[in-house]
């Protein structure tokens, strides 16, 4: 995407091609006065609000030191946290090797000359996108035993749930980092002799990689928060840990703001790693391909701007 | 797949009410996502950095968390309360925490859209002596809406997807349901999920045809 800030500074800034400062004029004395009363409504407005939260919270006793204190003490954290924690970034890490592999096979199955191959990928990856992943993983959970013949653990339940979610979005990023890069390259392949298995891997792929790699990284966010459905079949991750610290200590509001924090910390971080890999990309001179943005959701022809997403796309 | 012909009553009625939690929380996260879209460009820095707040803290919260939230914090530890009704209680939360978690995906999208429009719009509308609340709604706005319609589709099939999520605080919806059947009949797992996987199908499909090609007929000829 463009390199032009969002938001910008009025006054200071020399003014350049900025969307959102040409939706405003820089301030006269009279804006000036009325954009220091807005700002003085806001900051009223947010202060009542804040004010009222407070006082709810007080009314039901959720200020009491009791229920904040215990996350000073190490046991909390060892004995909940850090194995949520663990659980959490384990099956996420799992998750996305395995998402990652069904991704590329079936995004570069999709693009396959044979039809027999093209359509049963389409249809497996339409399909996937097109459940929700809850009533995936609950199935996986409840009919592992009529589809595989024996239980599998709530961990893996969880996991191959997201792979073959997570794995379909990322099938949809693969086939168009490959369709965005230019004809040409992989006619000069085949002009030089290279048959059509190697153009895919040698030319096209590695090129395709870097256009992708902001999308993928995107996607992997979803992945890591979506790992949070765990809960439903009783994985024991950070959400459930939440539930568990929280009836231990009789704190379930303060639990919850920490555990929200922890995730919001884990997601932003993985965020600004995209930005700063789509800010690379912009700069390197090899590749020319654009960057690709995360696919639209099922039977969504994306004719607008695909910009949407950012950090991560609109799943759970 | 008796199971779910002998159930097909309950099922449907399961899906209405995805149906009804779905179309209450896409009203609810548009009308909020708007609004924070204005935020986030409003020549204010305040109102800016609010509304910048809300949607990172949106975004990368899972809904899950959100939901629970929803219910057993807001609902049940803090005590609100939007009826007498147990059942209609748990929806409004359900609700609530729907729209709260989409509208950061629904400001974003339009974020997106507004920045499409031609600078010059813009520019027009200002010379001609519009404000900025006149120039958003009157002149960026519909425009930027119309380039998002696509987008905002998507976003209204994840918001479909997610109102499973709802069954966790007690909302009966099809995921409810589902896993009613299912305990109930173990030994039909399969034809179970086939049936509510269609269900869902059925839900998302069209929906997503539909955006695709309204985004079409919509688009902004320039």
């Amino acid at each position: 995407m463009n390199d032009k800030p969002t938001t910008s500074g009025t006054a200071k800034r020399p003014r350049r091609q900025a969307q959102a400062s040409v939706l405003y004029d820089a301030p006269g004395p009279q804006a000036r006065l009325r954009y220091n009363v807005y700002t003085f409504l806001t900051i009223l407005g947010l202060l009542l609000v804040a004010w009222f939260v407070f006082v709810r919270m007080d009314e039901r006793e959720q200020w009491e030191a009791e229920k904040w204190q215990p996350f000073f003490t190490s046991q909390l954290w060892t004995t909940y946290v850090l194995p949520g924690l663990g659980g959490t970034l384990g099956a996420a890490a799992v998750a996305a090797v395995l998402a990652l592999a069904f991704g590329m096979v079936f995004g570069i199955a999709r693009l396959s000359d044979h039809v027999w191959v093209r359509i049963p990928a389409a249809v497996v990856v339409e399909f996937f996108r097109a459940i929700p992943l809850l009533i995936m993983i609950f199935f996986l959970m409840r009919g592992s035993w009529s589809l595989f013949g024996t239980s599998i653990s709530t961990f893996w339940a969880v996991v191959l749930g997201l792979m073959f979610y997570n794995g379909s979005v990322l099938a949809e990023i693969v086939r168009a980092g490959i369709q965005s890069i230019p004809r040409g390259q992989s006619e000069a392949a085949l002009s030089i002799g290279l048959r059509k298995g190697a153009v895919t891997r040698l030319i096209l792929l590695p090129q395709a990689i870097t256009a992708m790699l902001p999308a993928i990284i995107a996607q992997l966010v979803v992945l890591l928060k979506d790992t949070a459905l765990g809960y439903v079949i009783g994985y024991s991750d950070l959400l459930n840990q939440w539930r568990n610290l929280s009836s231990a200590y009789i704190n379930l509001i303060p639990a919850a703001i920490v555990i929200a924090l922890i995730y919001i910390a884990l997601n932003v971080a993985l965020g600004y790693l995209a930005t700063w890999l789509e800010r690379r990309n912009q700069r390197s001179v090899r590749s020319q391909t654009k960057a690709v943005t995360g696919p639209a959701e099922v039977g969504v022809s994306a004719a607008g701007p695909t910009a949407g997403g950012g950090a991560a796309g609109p799943r759970a | 797949m008796n199971v779910v012909l002998e159930n097909l009553g309950p099922i449907l009625e399961a899906f209405w009410s995805t149906v009804l939690l779905s179309v209450a929380s896409a009203i609810g996260a548009l009308v909020l996502g708007t609004l924070l879209a204005g935020m986030r460009v409003s020549p204010v820095p305040v109102l800016r950095a609010s509304g910048t707040l809300y949607v990172n803290t949106m975004r990368n919260t899972p809904l899950t968390l959100v939901l629970l939230f929803c219910g057993l914090g807001l609902g049940n530890t803090l005590g609100l309360k939007f009826s007498e009704t147990v059942t209609v209680n748990s929806y409004w939360l359900a609700v609530v925490g729907l729209s709260a978690y989409t509208a950061s995906f629904v400001c974003e999208s339009l974020r997106a859209g507004i920045n499409t429009v031609p600078m010059g719009q813009a520019e027009a509308a200002r010379s001609v002596g519009l404000t900025f609340g006149q120039t958003m709604t009157t002149i960026i706005l519909p425009q930027a809406f119309r380039s998002v319609v696509g987008p905002l589709g998507s976003v209204l099939i994840a918001l479909i997807k997610n109102t499973t999520i709802a069954s966790l605080i007690g909302v009966a919806e099809a995921a409810a349901s589902m896993r009613t059947l299912i305990e109930f009949n173990g030994n039909a797992v399969i034809p179970i999920f086939i049936g509510f996987a269609l269900g869902f199908m059925v839900l998302t499909l069209p929906t997503g045809f539909l955006f695709g090609w309204l985004s079409k007929r919509l688009a902004v000829a320039r």
